[in-house]
């Protein structure tokens, strides 16, 4: 689904991600760990077209993203509350959203119906803009618009971040129903190691922009990244 | 302690997002502003003179208008200029004494554009008054009383800032005024020209002022004070939302959706409300010179073009910086680029064809003065919307929608592309309209200006095709321009 090639951002002569290849395949879901500036969030944004890569490039389903803008009608994705609408409350952002993703209004309630329990009552009919949500609230609405409109790739960046422990587990629950479907390939970056091996089929550590990890999750696999990112 | 305070504010200031740009930028920036300056110094210069020619008193008839200008002076800081307190809460928990932090914060709106704009004028006016032989002493303590003033509305305006829509009611007060003056029935100045002319004649009197001043200070600096908490003072207002869904806008599909947005942009923040109120000041530009005669006759043209087009010139300026703070989610949304240029042009379009219907009482002065304004409307669509779409492109300040300043509060507002963007808005009607008159007639100038207009309305898929080329030119710089908030 995604091949990445000779991929490196490099700002001021600085090497921040340099990934020679790499391949997601459909249905995948893929976990993405590492310290600080490992370049998760590069990664992401390059796989966005958000920023330009410095030399190679990404292909997501065939589509090379930084020529040709047709991988958008099949991401969806959030990386941090700039994804948000401030003066919108969050139905009305669901709407929009979903607006354009050609989605009607009974689509997207029966979403928002279906995920009633992951936002907690803190969400819809508040009578509150998006600005003046708490972090986590806000988190929860962004989470939920990526899934707007059944996108094949699923991208959330430090999505465990500012959650409460309840909603850490039922976001768990909502990546693992995702990543079941195999038409769905999901991306996820997290610090927390553990959170990332229970919901991911494989994990990638990344550190100072290279892959130094490339693993199937498996029993061991918290066991070995624990002793890899100690000191 | 003030040291390291002045220390941050000197980084703010040289490390604001614009500021930083390149050197050819603030060249121009210090042209401008030197250039504006000089027009205040001219102004407080030439009027000692100017109003001597016309046989007035120079500094009663300045008296006279003072109680004018000391309203619409708190009127417009009501409405541009920005309260200093987001800044405040890092400093909260340092090792700072809250006074320390309070006078600091309200040390720091006296200098601010809005105050010493007004010393441009009032130094070289009271330099020349007293050059021209006034008592020395007298003009001294006349303008330390009309700078206490200023500063009283500097923190009335700090104190008042949380009431909305006050500045409704002192604009209401001003017209007032105003009007029952201009009618005869009951004249402010009568009341208040001797009080104003006392602070120069009366010794002593000009102490009022500056007491006053002193106790709203002391008065300001402990509302702040005492308001120093995250829950109190520094807390931010929450809106009680309403979901709006605005159904009608759904028959125009991808571009209904744009619209809707934008409709809820304007309605919900405070910056973009300002745009709305501007326009309305817009439409009444045209005052200025369709009464009056000694404008030359081509400057019609140039007031046609602004009564109509307010709207554009400060809403339309600032495309895509509205979206600026959500722009990483409009680039990952399947978005085609020209449908969201394409809303915007809409907006446009339909605030200037709303200004013109508006701007109809102008027929009051005679069907060729509205005409010069229906005229302006479709030189603005055809041309001038295009134009400050294609200036957005290059327009890379973030805008912060919560604050009700920027437009002249700050510096990040200026850029000197848009800048220069906006010169063929206006100049080229004028030139079009100016080579009418001189080798032909009015009708030929007017048809001249809407000729362009339609000429830009039939290349529209073109000149839109130019537009989104640059806007994805501009992608990337324009997404991390906005990523460095203030």
């Amino acid at each position: 689904m995604i091949q990445v090639n000779q991929l490196s951002k490099k700002y001021n002569g600085t090497t921040v991600l340099n990934i020679n290849n790499l391949e997601i395949p459909k249905g995948q879901s893929f976990g993405l760990v590492g310290n600080n500036g490992a370049g998760k969030t590069t990664f992401f944004s390059l796989l966005l077209d958000l920023i330009q890569p410095s030399t190679g490039h990404i292909t997501s389903n065939n589509i090379q993203v930084n020529e040709n803008e047709n991988w958008k009608s099949f991401t969806g994705s959030f990386l941090d509350e700039s994804f948000l609408i401030g003066y919108l409350t969050p139905e009305e952002y669901f709407y929009f959203i979903g607006d354009l993703r050609h989605q009607n209004k009974a689509d997207i309630d029966a979403l928002l119906a279906q995920h009633e329990e992951f936002f907690n009552g803190e969400i819809l009919n508040n009578k509150k803009y998006l600005r003046d949500l708490s972090k986590g609230n806000q988190k929860k609405v962004g989470i939920i618009a990526t899934l707007i409109g059944n996108p094949e790739v699923v991208i959330l960046d430090e999505p465990f971040a500012n959650l409460d422990p309840t909603t850490v587990s039922r976001l768990k629950k909502i990546i693992k129903d995702l990543a079941e479907n195999p038409d769905v390939t999901v991306l996820v970056s997290s610090h927390d190691l553990q959170h990332t091996v229970e919901v991911c089929d494989r994990i990638v550590a990344l550190n100072k922009g290279e892959i130094v990890k490339d693993i199937q999750t498996s029993k061991e696999t918290l066991q070995e990244l624990e002793s890899f990112f100690a000191v | 302690m003030i040291k390291k305070f002045i220390y941050l504010e000197w980084k703010a200031f040289i490390r604001s997002a614009s500021f930083g740009a390149n050197l050819a930028m603030k060249i121009l920036l210090g042209f401008l502003m030197i250039y504006f300056s000089l027009i205040f110094i001219g102004a407080g210069v030439g009027a000692f003179y100017l109003l001597k020619e016309m046989n007035l008193e120079p500094l009663v008839t300045i008296n006279k208008f003072l109680i004018y200008y000391f309203l619409f002076d708190l009127v417009i800081r009501l409405l541009m200029q920005a309260i200093p307190v987001l800044n405040i809460k890092p400093l909260l928990v340092l090792p700072f004494k809250k006074p320390t932090i309070v006078h600091f914060s309200l040390g720091k709106t006296a200098l601010s554009f809005f105050n010493w704009v007004h010393a441009l004028f009032f130094v070289p006016f009271s330099i020349v008054l007293i050059v021209e032989g006034y008592d020395i002493i007298g003009i001294i303590m006349w303008f330390l009383a009309v700078f206490s003033l200023i500063y009283i509305n500097n923190f009335l305006n700090i104190i008042l800032s949380n009431i909305d829509k006050l500045f409704v009611v002192f604009v209401a007060i001003a017209i007032g005024f105003g009007a029952a003056q201009y009618y005869k029935l009951f004249d402010i100045t009568v009341l208040t020209t001797p009080f104003f002319q006392g602070l120069y004649a009366q010794k002593g009197l000009f102490l009022i002022p500056v007491l006053v001043l002193a106790g709203l200070y002391q008065f300001t600096f402990k509302y702040f004070k005492n308001n120093l908490f995250l829950d109190a003072g520094l807390s931010k207002k929450e809106d009680i939302a309403t979901t709006e869904n605005l159904v009608w806008l759904n028959q125009f599909g991808t571009l209904g959706t744009f619209l809707k947005n934008d409709i809820k942009l304007i309605k919900r923040n405070k910056r973009s409300k300002t745009t709305i109120v501007m326009s309305v000041v817009f439409l009444f530009y045209g005052l200025i010179f369709f009464g009056n005669m000694s404008q030359p006759p081509a400057m019609q043209i140039f007031a046609g073009i602004f009564v109509s087009g307010g709207f554009l010139f400060v809403f339309g300026q600032f495309v895509p910086s509205w979206d600026s703070s959500y722009y990483q989610l409009m680039m990952t949304q399947n978005i085609p680029y020209r449908g969201y240029i394409t809303s915007k042009w809409w907006l446009i379009v339909i605030a200037t064809f709303i200004s013109t219907i508006l701007a109809s009482f102008y027929l009051f002065y005679g069907w060729e003065v509205y005409l010069t304004i229906v005229v302006g409307a479709i030189y603005n669509i055809g041309v001038n919307s295009h134009l400050v779409l294609l200036g957005g492109a290059f327009t890379k300040t973030p805008i912060d929608l919560s604050q009700a300043g920027g437009a002249f509060g700050d510096k990040k507002a200026f850029n000197a592309s848009a800048m220069l963007l906006s010169l063929p808005k206006i100049f080229l009607p004028l030139l079009l309209y100016w080579l009418g008159l001189h080798f032909a007639d009015k009708t030929v100038a007017l048809a001249l200006v809407a000729g362009a207009g339609v000429l830009g309305f039939i290349f529209k898929e073109k000149v839109f095709s130019l537009i989104e080329k640059r806007y994805k030119m501009e992608k990337y710089s324009t997404i991390s321009a906005y990523k460095q908030k203030n």
